[in-house]
């Protein structure tokens, strides 16, 4: 008898010990993320509230950062510049990307010969760094030896060649399409997952009707879609106005020609890091500030989608 | 309604129009590095004259790319190792368990897959000049450990859910405590999902260009995307070996792709619609 209680006891024993141990397990995440993501952004937003030489913190002085960064000159007209990049950022990735990758998407869907193909050749430039994305486009455009002016001379349009790079008026707009060149294949798989998760039934049933392709499209594709509509927006959205990598790539930090290409995160950056106003001092409390306005307008976007996934887990 | 017989053939068109874009690109990269750079001036649409291994002979000599090689695939590697490990644990813990507290946890992970991290960049660096992680390649994988974690155990937690509790509660009942259930009994079975996982973080540290700009200054220390900038910052007149730098700097994800294309691609949609 004595024997077996011990071990009994001993096994119980052990068992609380294990079960304590459970509470370790989520430790190691939480610390590297909290210490690495979490608490960055909060020191961003407690920096733009001091007075910054260099990256030694000053005095308090409340907002006046943020007043800076609207009213004073050169920042004022600085900020809104890049605002409206990162807004026609948004408006031609969603026309050229997003729609272009419905599109796509429907196609093969539809089951062309080849559809495999398709969404290999597609999804190709995906798997390039952005910097390598941004590179190699600036040698493709470039105006002297660059292969697009070179087709487009081959084909008798020497009237469309063009600095493409160098031209305010087409720089920034030369970006977002190389942009959107690496961004369509995520986009059609997205949206070719939306398209593959209608049940074949609905179309059935509307065909049974006399449903032709088009009032098909309307009245059963799109509304189911809009789940990835929606997953799509907001990515392109957030990315938009994160826009950096490839403008420094293609254009450098300080948005060339004449801030034609400047985005909000690129500005970020050079008032963090230096470059602003040419030399190399650097503003961290008008950078902080910057970032703070930044992170408020797309975390009103983030809540949004997370209310929508956290919807659809319930759902689940 | 007859109308298909007539776009049929336009679709076609059209689709492998739009894919002829998005390959020739990186076709004329991979030709334009076989070729001199004279040659690249004066016919750069043509084929190579010969396959000559010259431009990559001159980059090697030009720029440390064997250094950049290893510093990526370090970075790389031990980032999706420990991706999983920490991922893993605390997904198994979020999912299996319900304790009060567990929702809150999940959701303040789930924060972090939108939160706009280059916005904390300044505080970042300041965080890695007190930790003396500046130039180390540290630096790098702390950071994509951290921001790989939010998408990781979204995907994770989703996984375990799915998953039936019966051979884990066998198991228990077997006295194994919950670290030997984890590693034995439920990772095995996870497999699909972890290899998401894997996918999705290597392709994102491989490629990642912001923090390295910002934390690495010393040459010996830079991945492969940095080490494109001090390619082009130098060298720009060189297309021949910009031209080879560029696909070198790409050809190991391309391979990867075509080893596993299906695995890559439904890995990279199921980390968004998840």
């Amino acid at each position: 008898m004595r024997p077996a209680m011990n071990s009994v006891v001993k096994i119980k024993k052990q068992r609380d010990w294990k079960r304590w141990t459970i509470h370790l397990f989520p430790i190691p995440a939480l610390l590297i993320y909290g210490m690495f993501v979490v608490y960055p952004l909060f020191a961003a937003l407690t920096y733009s509230f001091f007075d910054w030489k260099g990256i030694v913190r000053g005095d308090f002085v409340g907002l006046k950062n943020f007043k800076d960064l609207f009213t004073l000159e050169p920042f004022s007209g600085l900020f809104w510049n890049a605002f409206g990049h990162n807004i026609l950022y948004f408006v031609l990735q969603m026309i050229f990307q997003n729609g272009l990758a419905f599109i796509l998407a429907y196609i093969i869907y539809k089951k062309v010969k080849g559809s495999e193909f398709l969404k290999i050749a597609y999804f190709l430039p995906r798997l390039l760094s952005v910097i390598v994305v941004g590179f190699l486009w600036k040698l493709i455009l470039n105006p002297n030896y660059g292969a697009l002016n070179v087709i487009l001379e081959s084909l008798g349009l020497e009237h469309l060649q063009k600095a493409w790079l160098g031209d305010p008026d087409t720089a920034l707009i030369s970006i977002i399409l190389v942009n959107c060149w690496y961004g369509i294949g995520f986009g059609v798989l997205i949206f070719l997952a939306g398209l593959q998760s209608i049940p074949k039934e609905l179309f059935e049933a509307a065909k049974l009707d006399g449903a032709n392709g088009l009032s098909m499209i309307r009245k059963i594709v799109l509304p189911l879609m809009v789940p990835s509509f929606m997953i799509m927006t907001v990515l392109t959205f957030i990315q938009s106005f994160e826009a950096f990598e490839l403008v420094y790539a293609m254009q450098g930090s300080q948005g060339e020609p004449y801030h034609s290409t400047d985005t909000l995160a690129i500005y970020f950056y050079r008032l963090a890091f230096g470059g602003s106003a040419g030399g190399s001092t650097t503003a961290v409390g008008l950078g902080s500030a910057l970032a703070v306005v930044l992170f408020i307008f797309i975390s009103f976007f983030t809540a949004l989608y997370l209310r929508y996934m956290q919807k659809k887990q319930v759902d689940m | 309604m007859n109308h298909t017989i007539w776009t049929r053939p336009f679709y076609y068109v059209f689709a492998f129009l739009i894919a002829s874009i998005s390959i020739y690109p990186i076709l004329l990269m991979i030709l334009s590095s076989f070729k001199t750079s004279a040659e690249i001036f004066t016919s750069p649409l043509s084929l190579p004259k010969t396959f000559s291994l010259d431009t990559y002979r001159n980059l090697l000599e030009m720029i440390p790319f064997t250094t950049y090689f290893m510093n990526s695939v370090f970075v790389s590697v031990v980032s999706v190792l420990l991706i999983l490990i920490t991922s893993s644990l605390a997904a198994f813990y979020i999912a299996r368990f319900t304790f009060v507290w567990n929702n809150m946890i999940f959701f303040f992970f789930l924060m972090g897959m939108m939160l706009p991290i280059k916005l904390g960049i300044v505080p970042l660096f300041i965080l890695m000049k007190d930790l003396n992680l500046l130039n180390s390649l540290w630096s790098l994988i702390f950071m994509y450990v951290a921001t790989g974690i939010p998408l990781s155990i979204l995907i994770l937690t989703g996984f375990f859910r799915t998953m039936p509790r019966e051979l884990e509660e066998a198991a228990r009942i077997d006295g194994a405590g919950n670290l030997r259930i984890l590693w034995n009994v439920v990772l095995p079975l996870m497999r699909p999902a972890l290899g998401t996982v894997m996918i999705i973080q290597f392709i994102q540290s491989w490629n990642d260009f912001f923090f390295p700009l910002i934390f690495i200054t010393d040459d010996l220390k830079k991945t492969i995307p940095v080490g494109m900038l001090s390619l082009f910052g130098e060298y720009s007149a060189d297309w021949g070996a910009l031209f080879a730098g560029l696909t070198l700097a790409s050809l190991p994800m391309i391979v990867l792709f075509f080893i596993a294309s299906k695995q890559f691609m439904e890995g990279l949609t199921q980390g968004a619609i998840k």
